[in-house]
């Protein structure tokens, strides 16, 4: 599969890139970038009311496009699929539309402490303008969701959860299937963070029975700024538009507008429609070579890079939950005044300079750290491009950065 | 390509993993936070000023080797310096890190290296920005 990946021929720092940052953002095959030139190339246009020969194919590319995103997450009708920037605007426009009619004063709103800043700060938005309030899901030390704790959390007041499936920082896979049955028994609708878990995992929204999914393309090896809110039709309808402007409207008199219907209520503007062209080539590429093959691949890299971090003398790995993805976060003795800690950060561009790419930080989730009781991490994320020896030479690398930092 | 050893040099390594001046000062009279949201450093500076002469000075809190041993030498640079000779060491200072121009900056000028690794430049910056604060 690294074949496919044009970045790899490029040399980093003169040495062979080692790419450990694909919770980030993936690369991209050569398939992806294909599509993009030879949408630019062959079919450049604005789509849906053009009625040029480019337009109609244009349109007919973007709406095969819902098909294909329908077909990906096992969606009942394209309907349900809206192309937005990604993950984030995902999550603003659920939290902003679903906040809007349905959240009230006193209401609660539920989320967990594994959560990333896009899913925390949209509902706070909301929660602060309808005066509601925000709940918090507390997680184990392990890095697992309590769940007796969310049983108690979900009550009559509770408007809707939002839940991360899989964490970005711990890679724990949240048992969401298990999860949104007990909300549906409270009545309690749930839109799922599904950013970290689309390029990893099989996932089939009428299965999960989730009322919204948000997903970005540009970590499932598509481009960057595109993404996808799917929403339950029933649920869709009932919102309010999200912007408005061009495509979200069928009607318009300077009295009264009226608004398109699904999807199209929620897509104003022109959209980036070579992003969802470079999309739907990604959906392509994860059929073609199968999630099944990912995911076991990816199992393997963990197992074995967990237990090769873990035996470095001094690395505390973060986040044990029995389920995960192949996200390994990891701290050198976080002692604050010891003198024997390394910070991510110094281990971050250590590494740099041997060309391996890892992320150091909070990681967009201040709240989780704080839990955690520390400040960042050093955070080791994989792709399907990623090979056992790689891990070695990360190894490698490390015992290096110890002996540079007199550790 | 530049060496690791430009960034961190081996008076950097000492001041960050054994830092000079560091916990609290309890004679302090002026405290001030610095943090940098986008990485979670974050330092707190306990001056004891008297007739605009820092007195004493120390420092703690949590980030990266950088910029605890910037907060370590600049407790040691700005001890027994009047208000405005340390705003002029934290001018020569952001001078050195963003052109690594080194003009009578003392110990300071262990810190040349930096302006070739500019992502870190933020990290050595931030305990100064405390003195902002009270100057």
């Amino acid at each position: 599969m690294r074949e496919d990946f044009p970045i790899f021929k490029r040399k980093v720092r003169g040495k062979e890139l080692i790419y450990f940052d694909s919770a980030s953002t993936t690369q991209k095959p050569k398939q992806v970038l294909a599509a993009l030139d030879l949408y630019y190339k062959n079919f450049n246009s604005n789509g849906h009311r053009g009625l040029h020969f480019l337009s109609q194919r244009s349109t007919e590319i973007f709406e095969g496009t819902r098909e294909k995103v329908k077909w990906f997450i096992n969606a009942e009708s394209a309907k349900e699929i809206i192309f937005v920037r990604g993950t984030t605007e995902a999550i603003n426009l659920a939290a902003a539309t679903f906040g809007k009619k349905f959240v009230k004063r006193g209401d609660e709103i539920l989320i967990s402490e594994m959560e990333h800043h896009s899913n925390i700060v949209p509902w706070q938005i909301v929660a602060q303008e309808r005066g509601a309030k925000l709940k918090i899901i507390p997680i184990t030390d392990n890095g697992e969701l309590e769940i007796e704790k969310l049983k108690n959390l979900l009550t009559e007041k509770t408007k809707i959860l939002s839940l991360t499936h899989v964490s970005n920082v711990l890679g724990t896979i949240n048992p969401i299937k298990k999860i949104i049955k007990l909300a549906r028994k409270k009545g309690v609708p749930v839109l799922i963070d599904g950013a970290q878990a689309v390029a990893h995992l099989k996932v089939d929204v009428q299965d999960l029975d989730c009322d919204f999914y948000a997903f970005s393309g540009h970590k499932m090896y598509g481009p960057t700024g595109i993404g996808v809110l799917y929403g339950k039709r029933e649920l869709l309808e009932k919102l309010p538009p999200y912007q408005g402007g061009g495509e979200m409207i069928k009607r318009v008199s300077f009295e009264k507008t009226t608004y398109n219907d699904l999807p199209w209520k929620f897509e104003a503007g022109t959209p980036d429609i070579a992003g969802v062209v470079g999309l739907g080539a990604a959906v392509d590429y994860l059929k073609d070579v199968g999630l099944e093959k990912i995911q076991r691949h990816e199992k393997e890299l963990l197992e074995y890079g967990q237990k090769v971090i873990d035996s470095i003398a001094g690395v505390r790995v973060i986040g044990q939950a029995k389920d995960k993805t192949g996200v390994i976060s990891f701290v050198f003795n976080p002692s604050t005044s010891s003198g024997q800690a390394i910070h991510p950060h110094d281990i971050g561009t250590f590494l740099d300079r041997e060309g391996i790419a890892i992320r150091t930080g909070h990681h967009c989730c201040q709240p989780l750290m704080e839990r955690l009781g520390l400040a960042a991490t050093c955070r080791v994320s994989f792709g399907i491009y990623n090979e056992k020896q790689e891990i070695d030479k990360l190894k490698i690398a490390l015992q290096k950065a110890k002996k540079f930092f007199n550790v | 390509m530049f060496s690791l050893k430009e960034l961190y040099q081996d008076i950097i390594l000492e001041h960050g993993l054994k830092p000079r001046n560091f916990g609290k000062l309890k004679t302090a009279n002026f405290t001030a936070e610095a943090s940098n949201p986008v990485c979670g450093d974050r330092y707190w500076v306990y001056f004891k000023i008297s007739r605009n002469m820092i007195k004493d000075i120390s420092f703690d809190g949590e980030g990266c080797l950088i910029s605890k041993a910037s907060a370590s030498l600049m407790t040691e640079t700005l001890h027994e310096k009047t208000m405005k000779d340390a705003i002029e060491v934290f001018n020569r200072f952001k001078r050195l890190l963003k052109r690594g121009v080194s003009e009578n900056t003392g110990k300071l000028a262990v810190f040349s290296g930096i302006y070739k690794f500019p992502a870190r430049i933020q990290c050595a910056l931030l305990p100064w920005y405390t003195i902002r604060k009270k100057f």
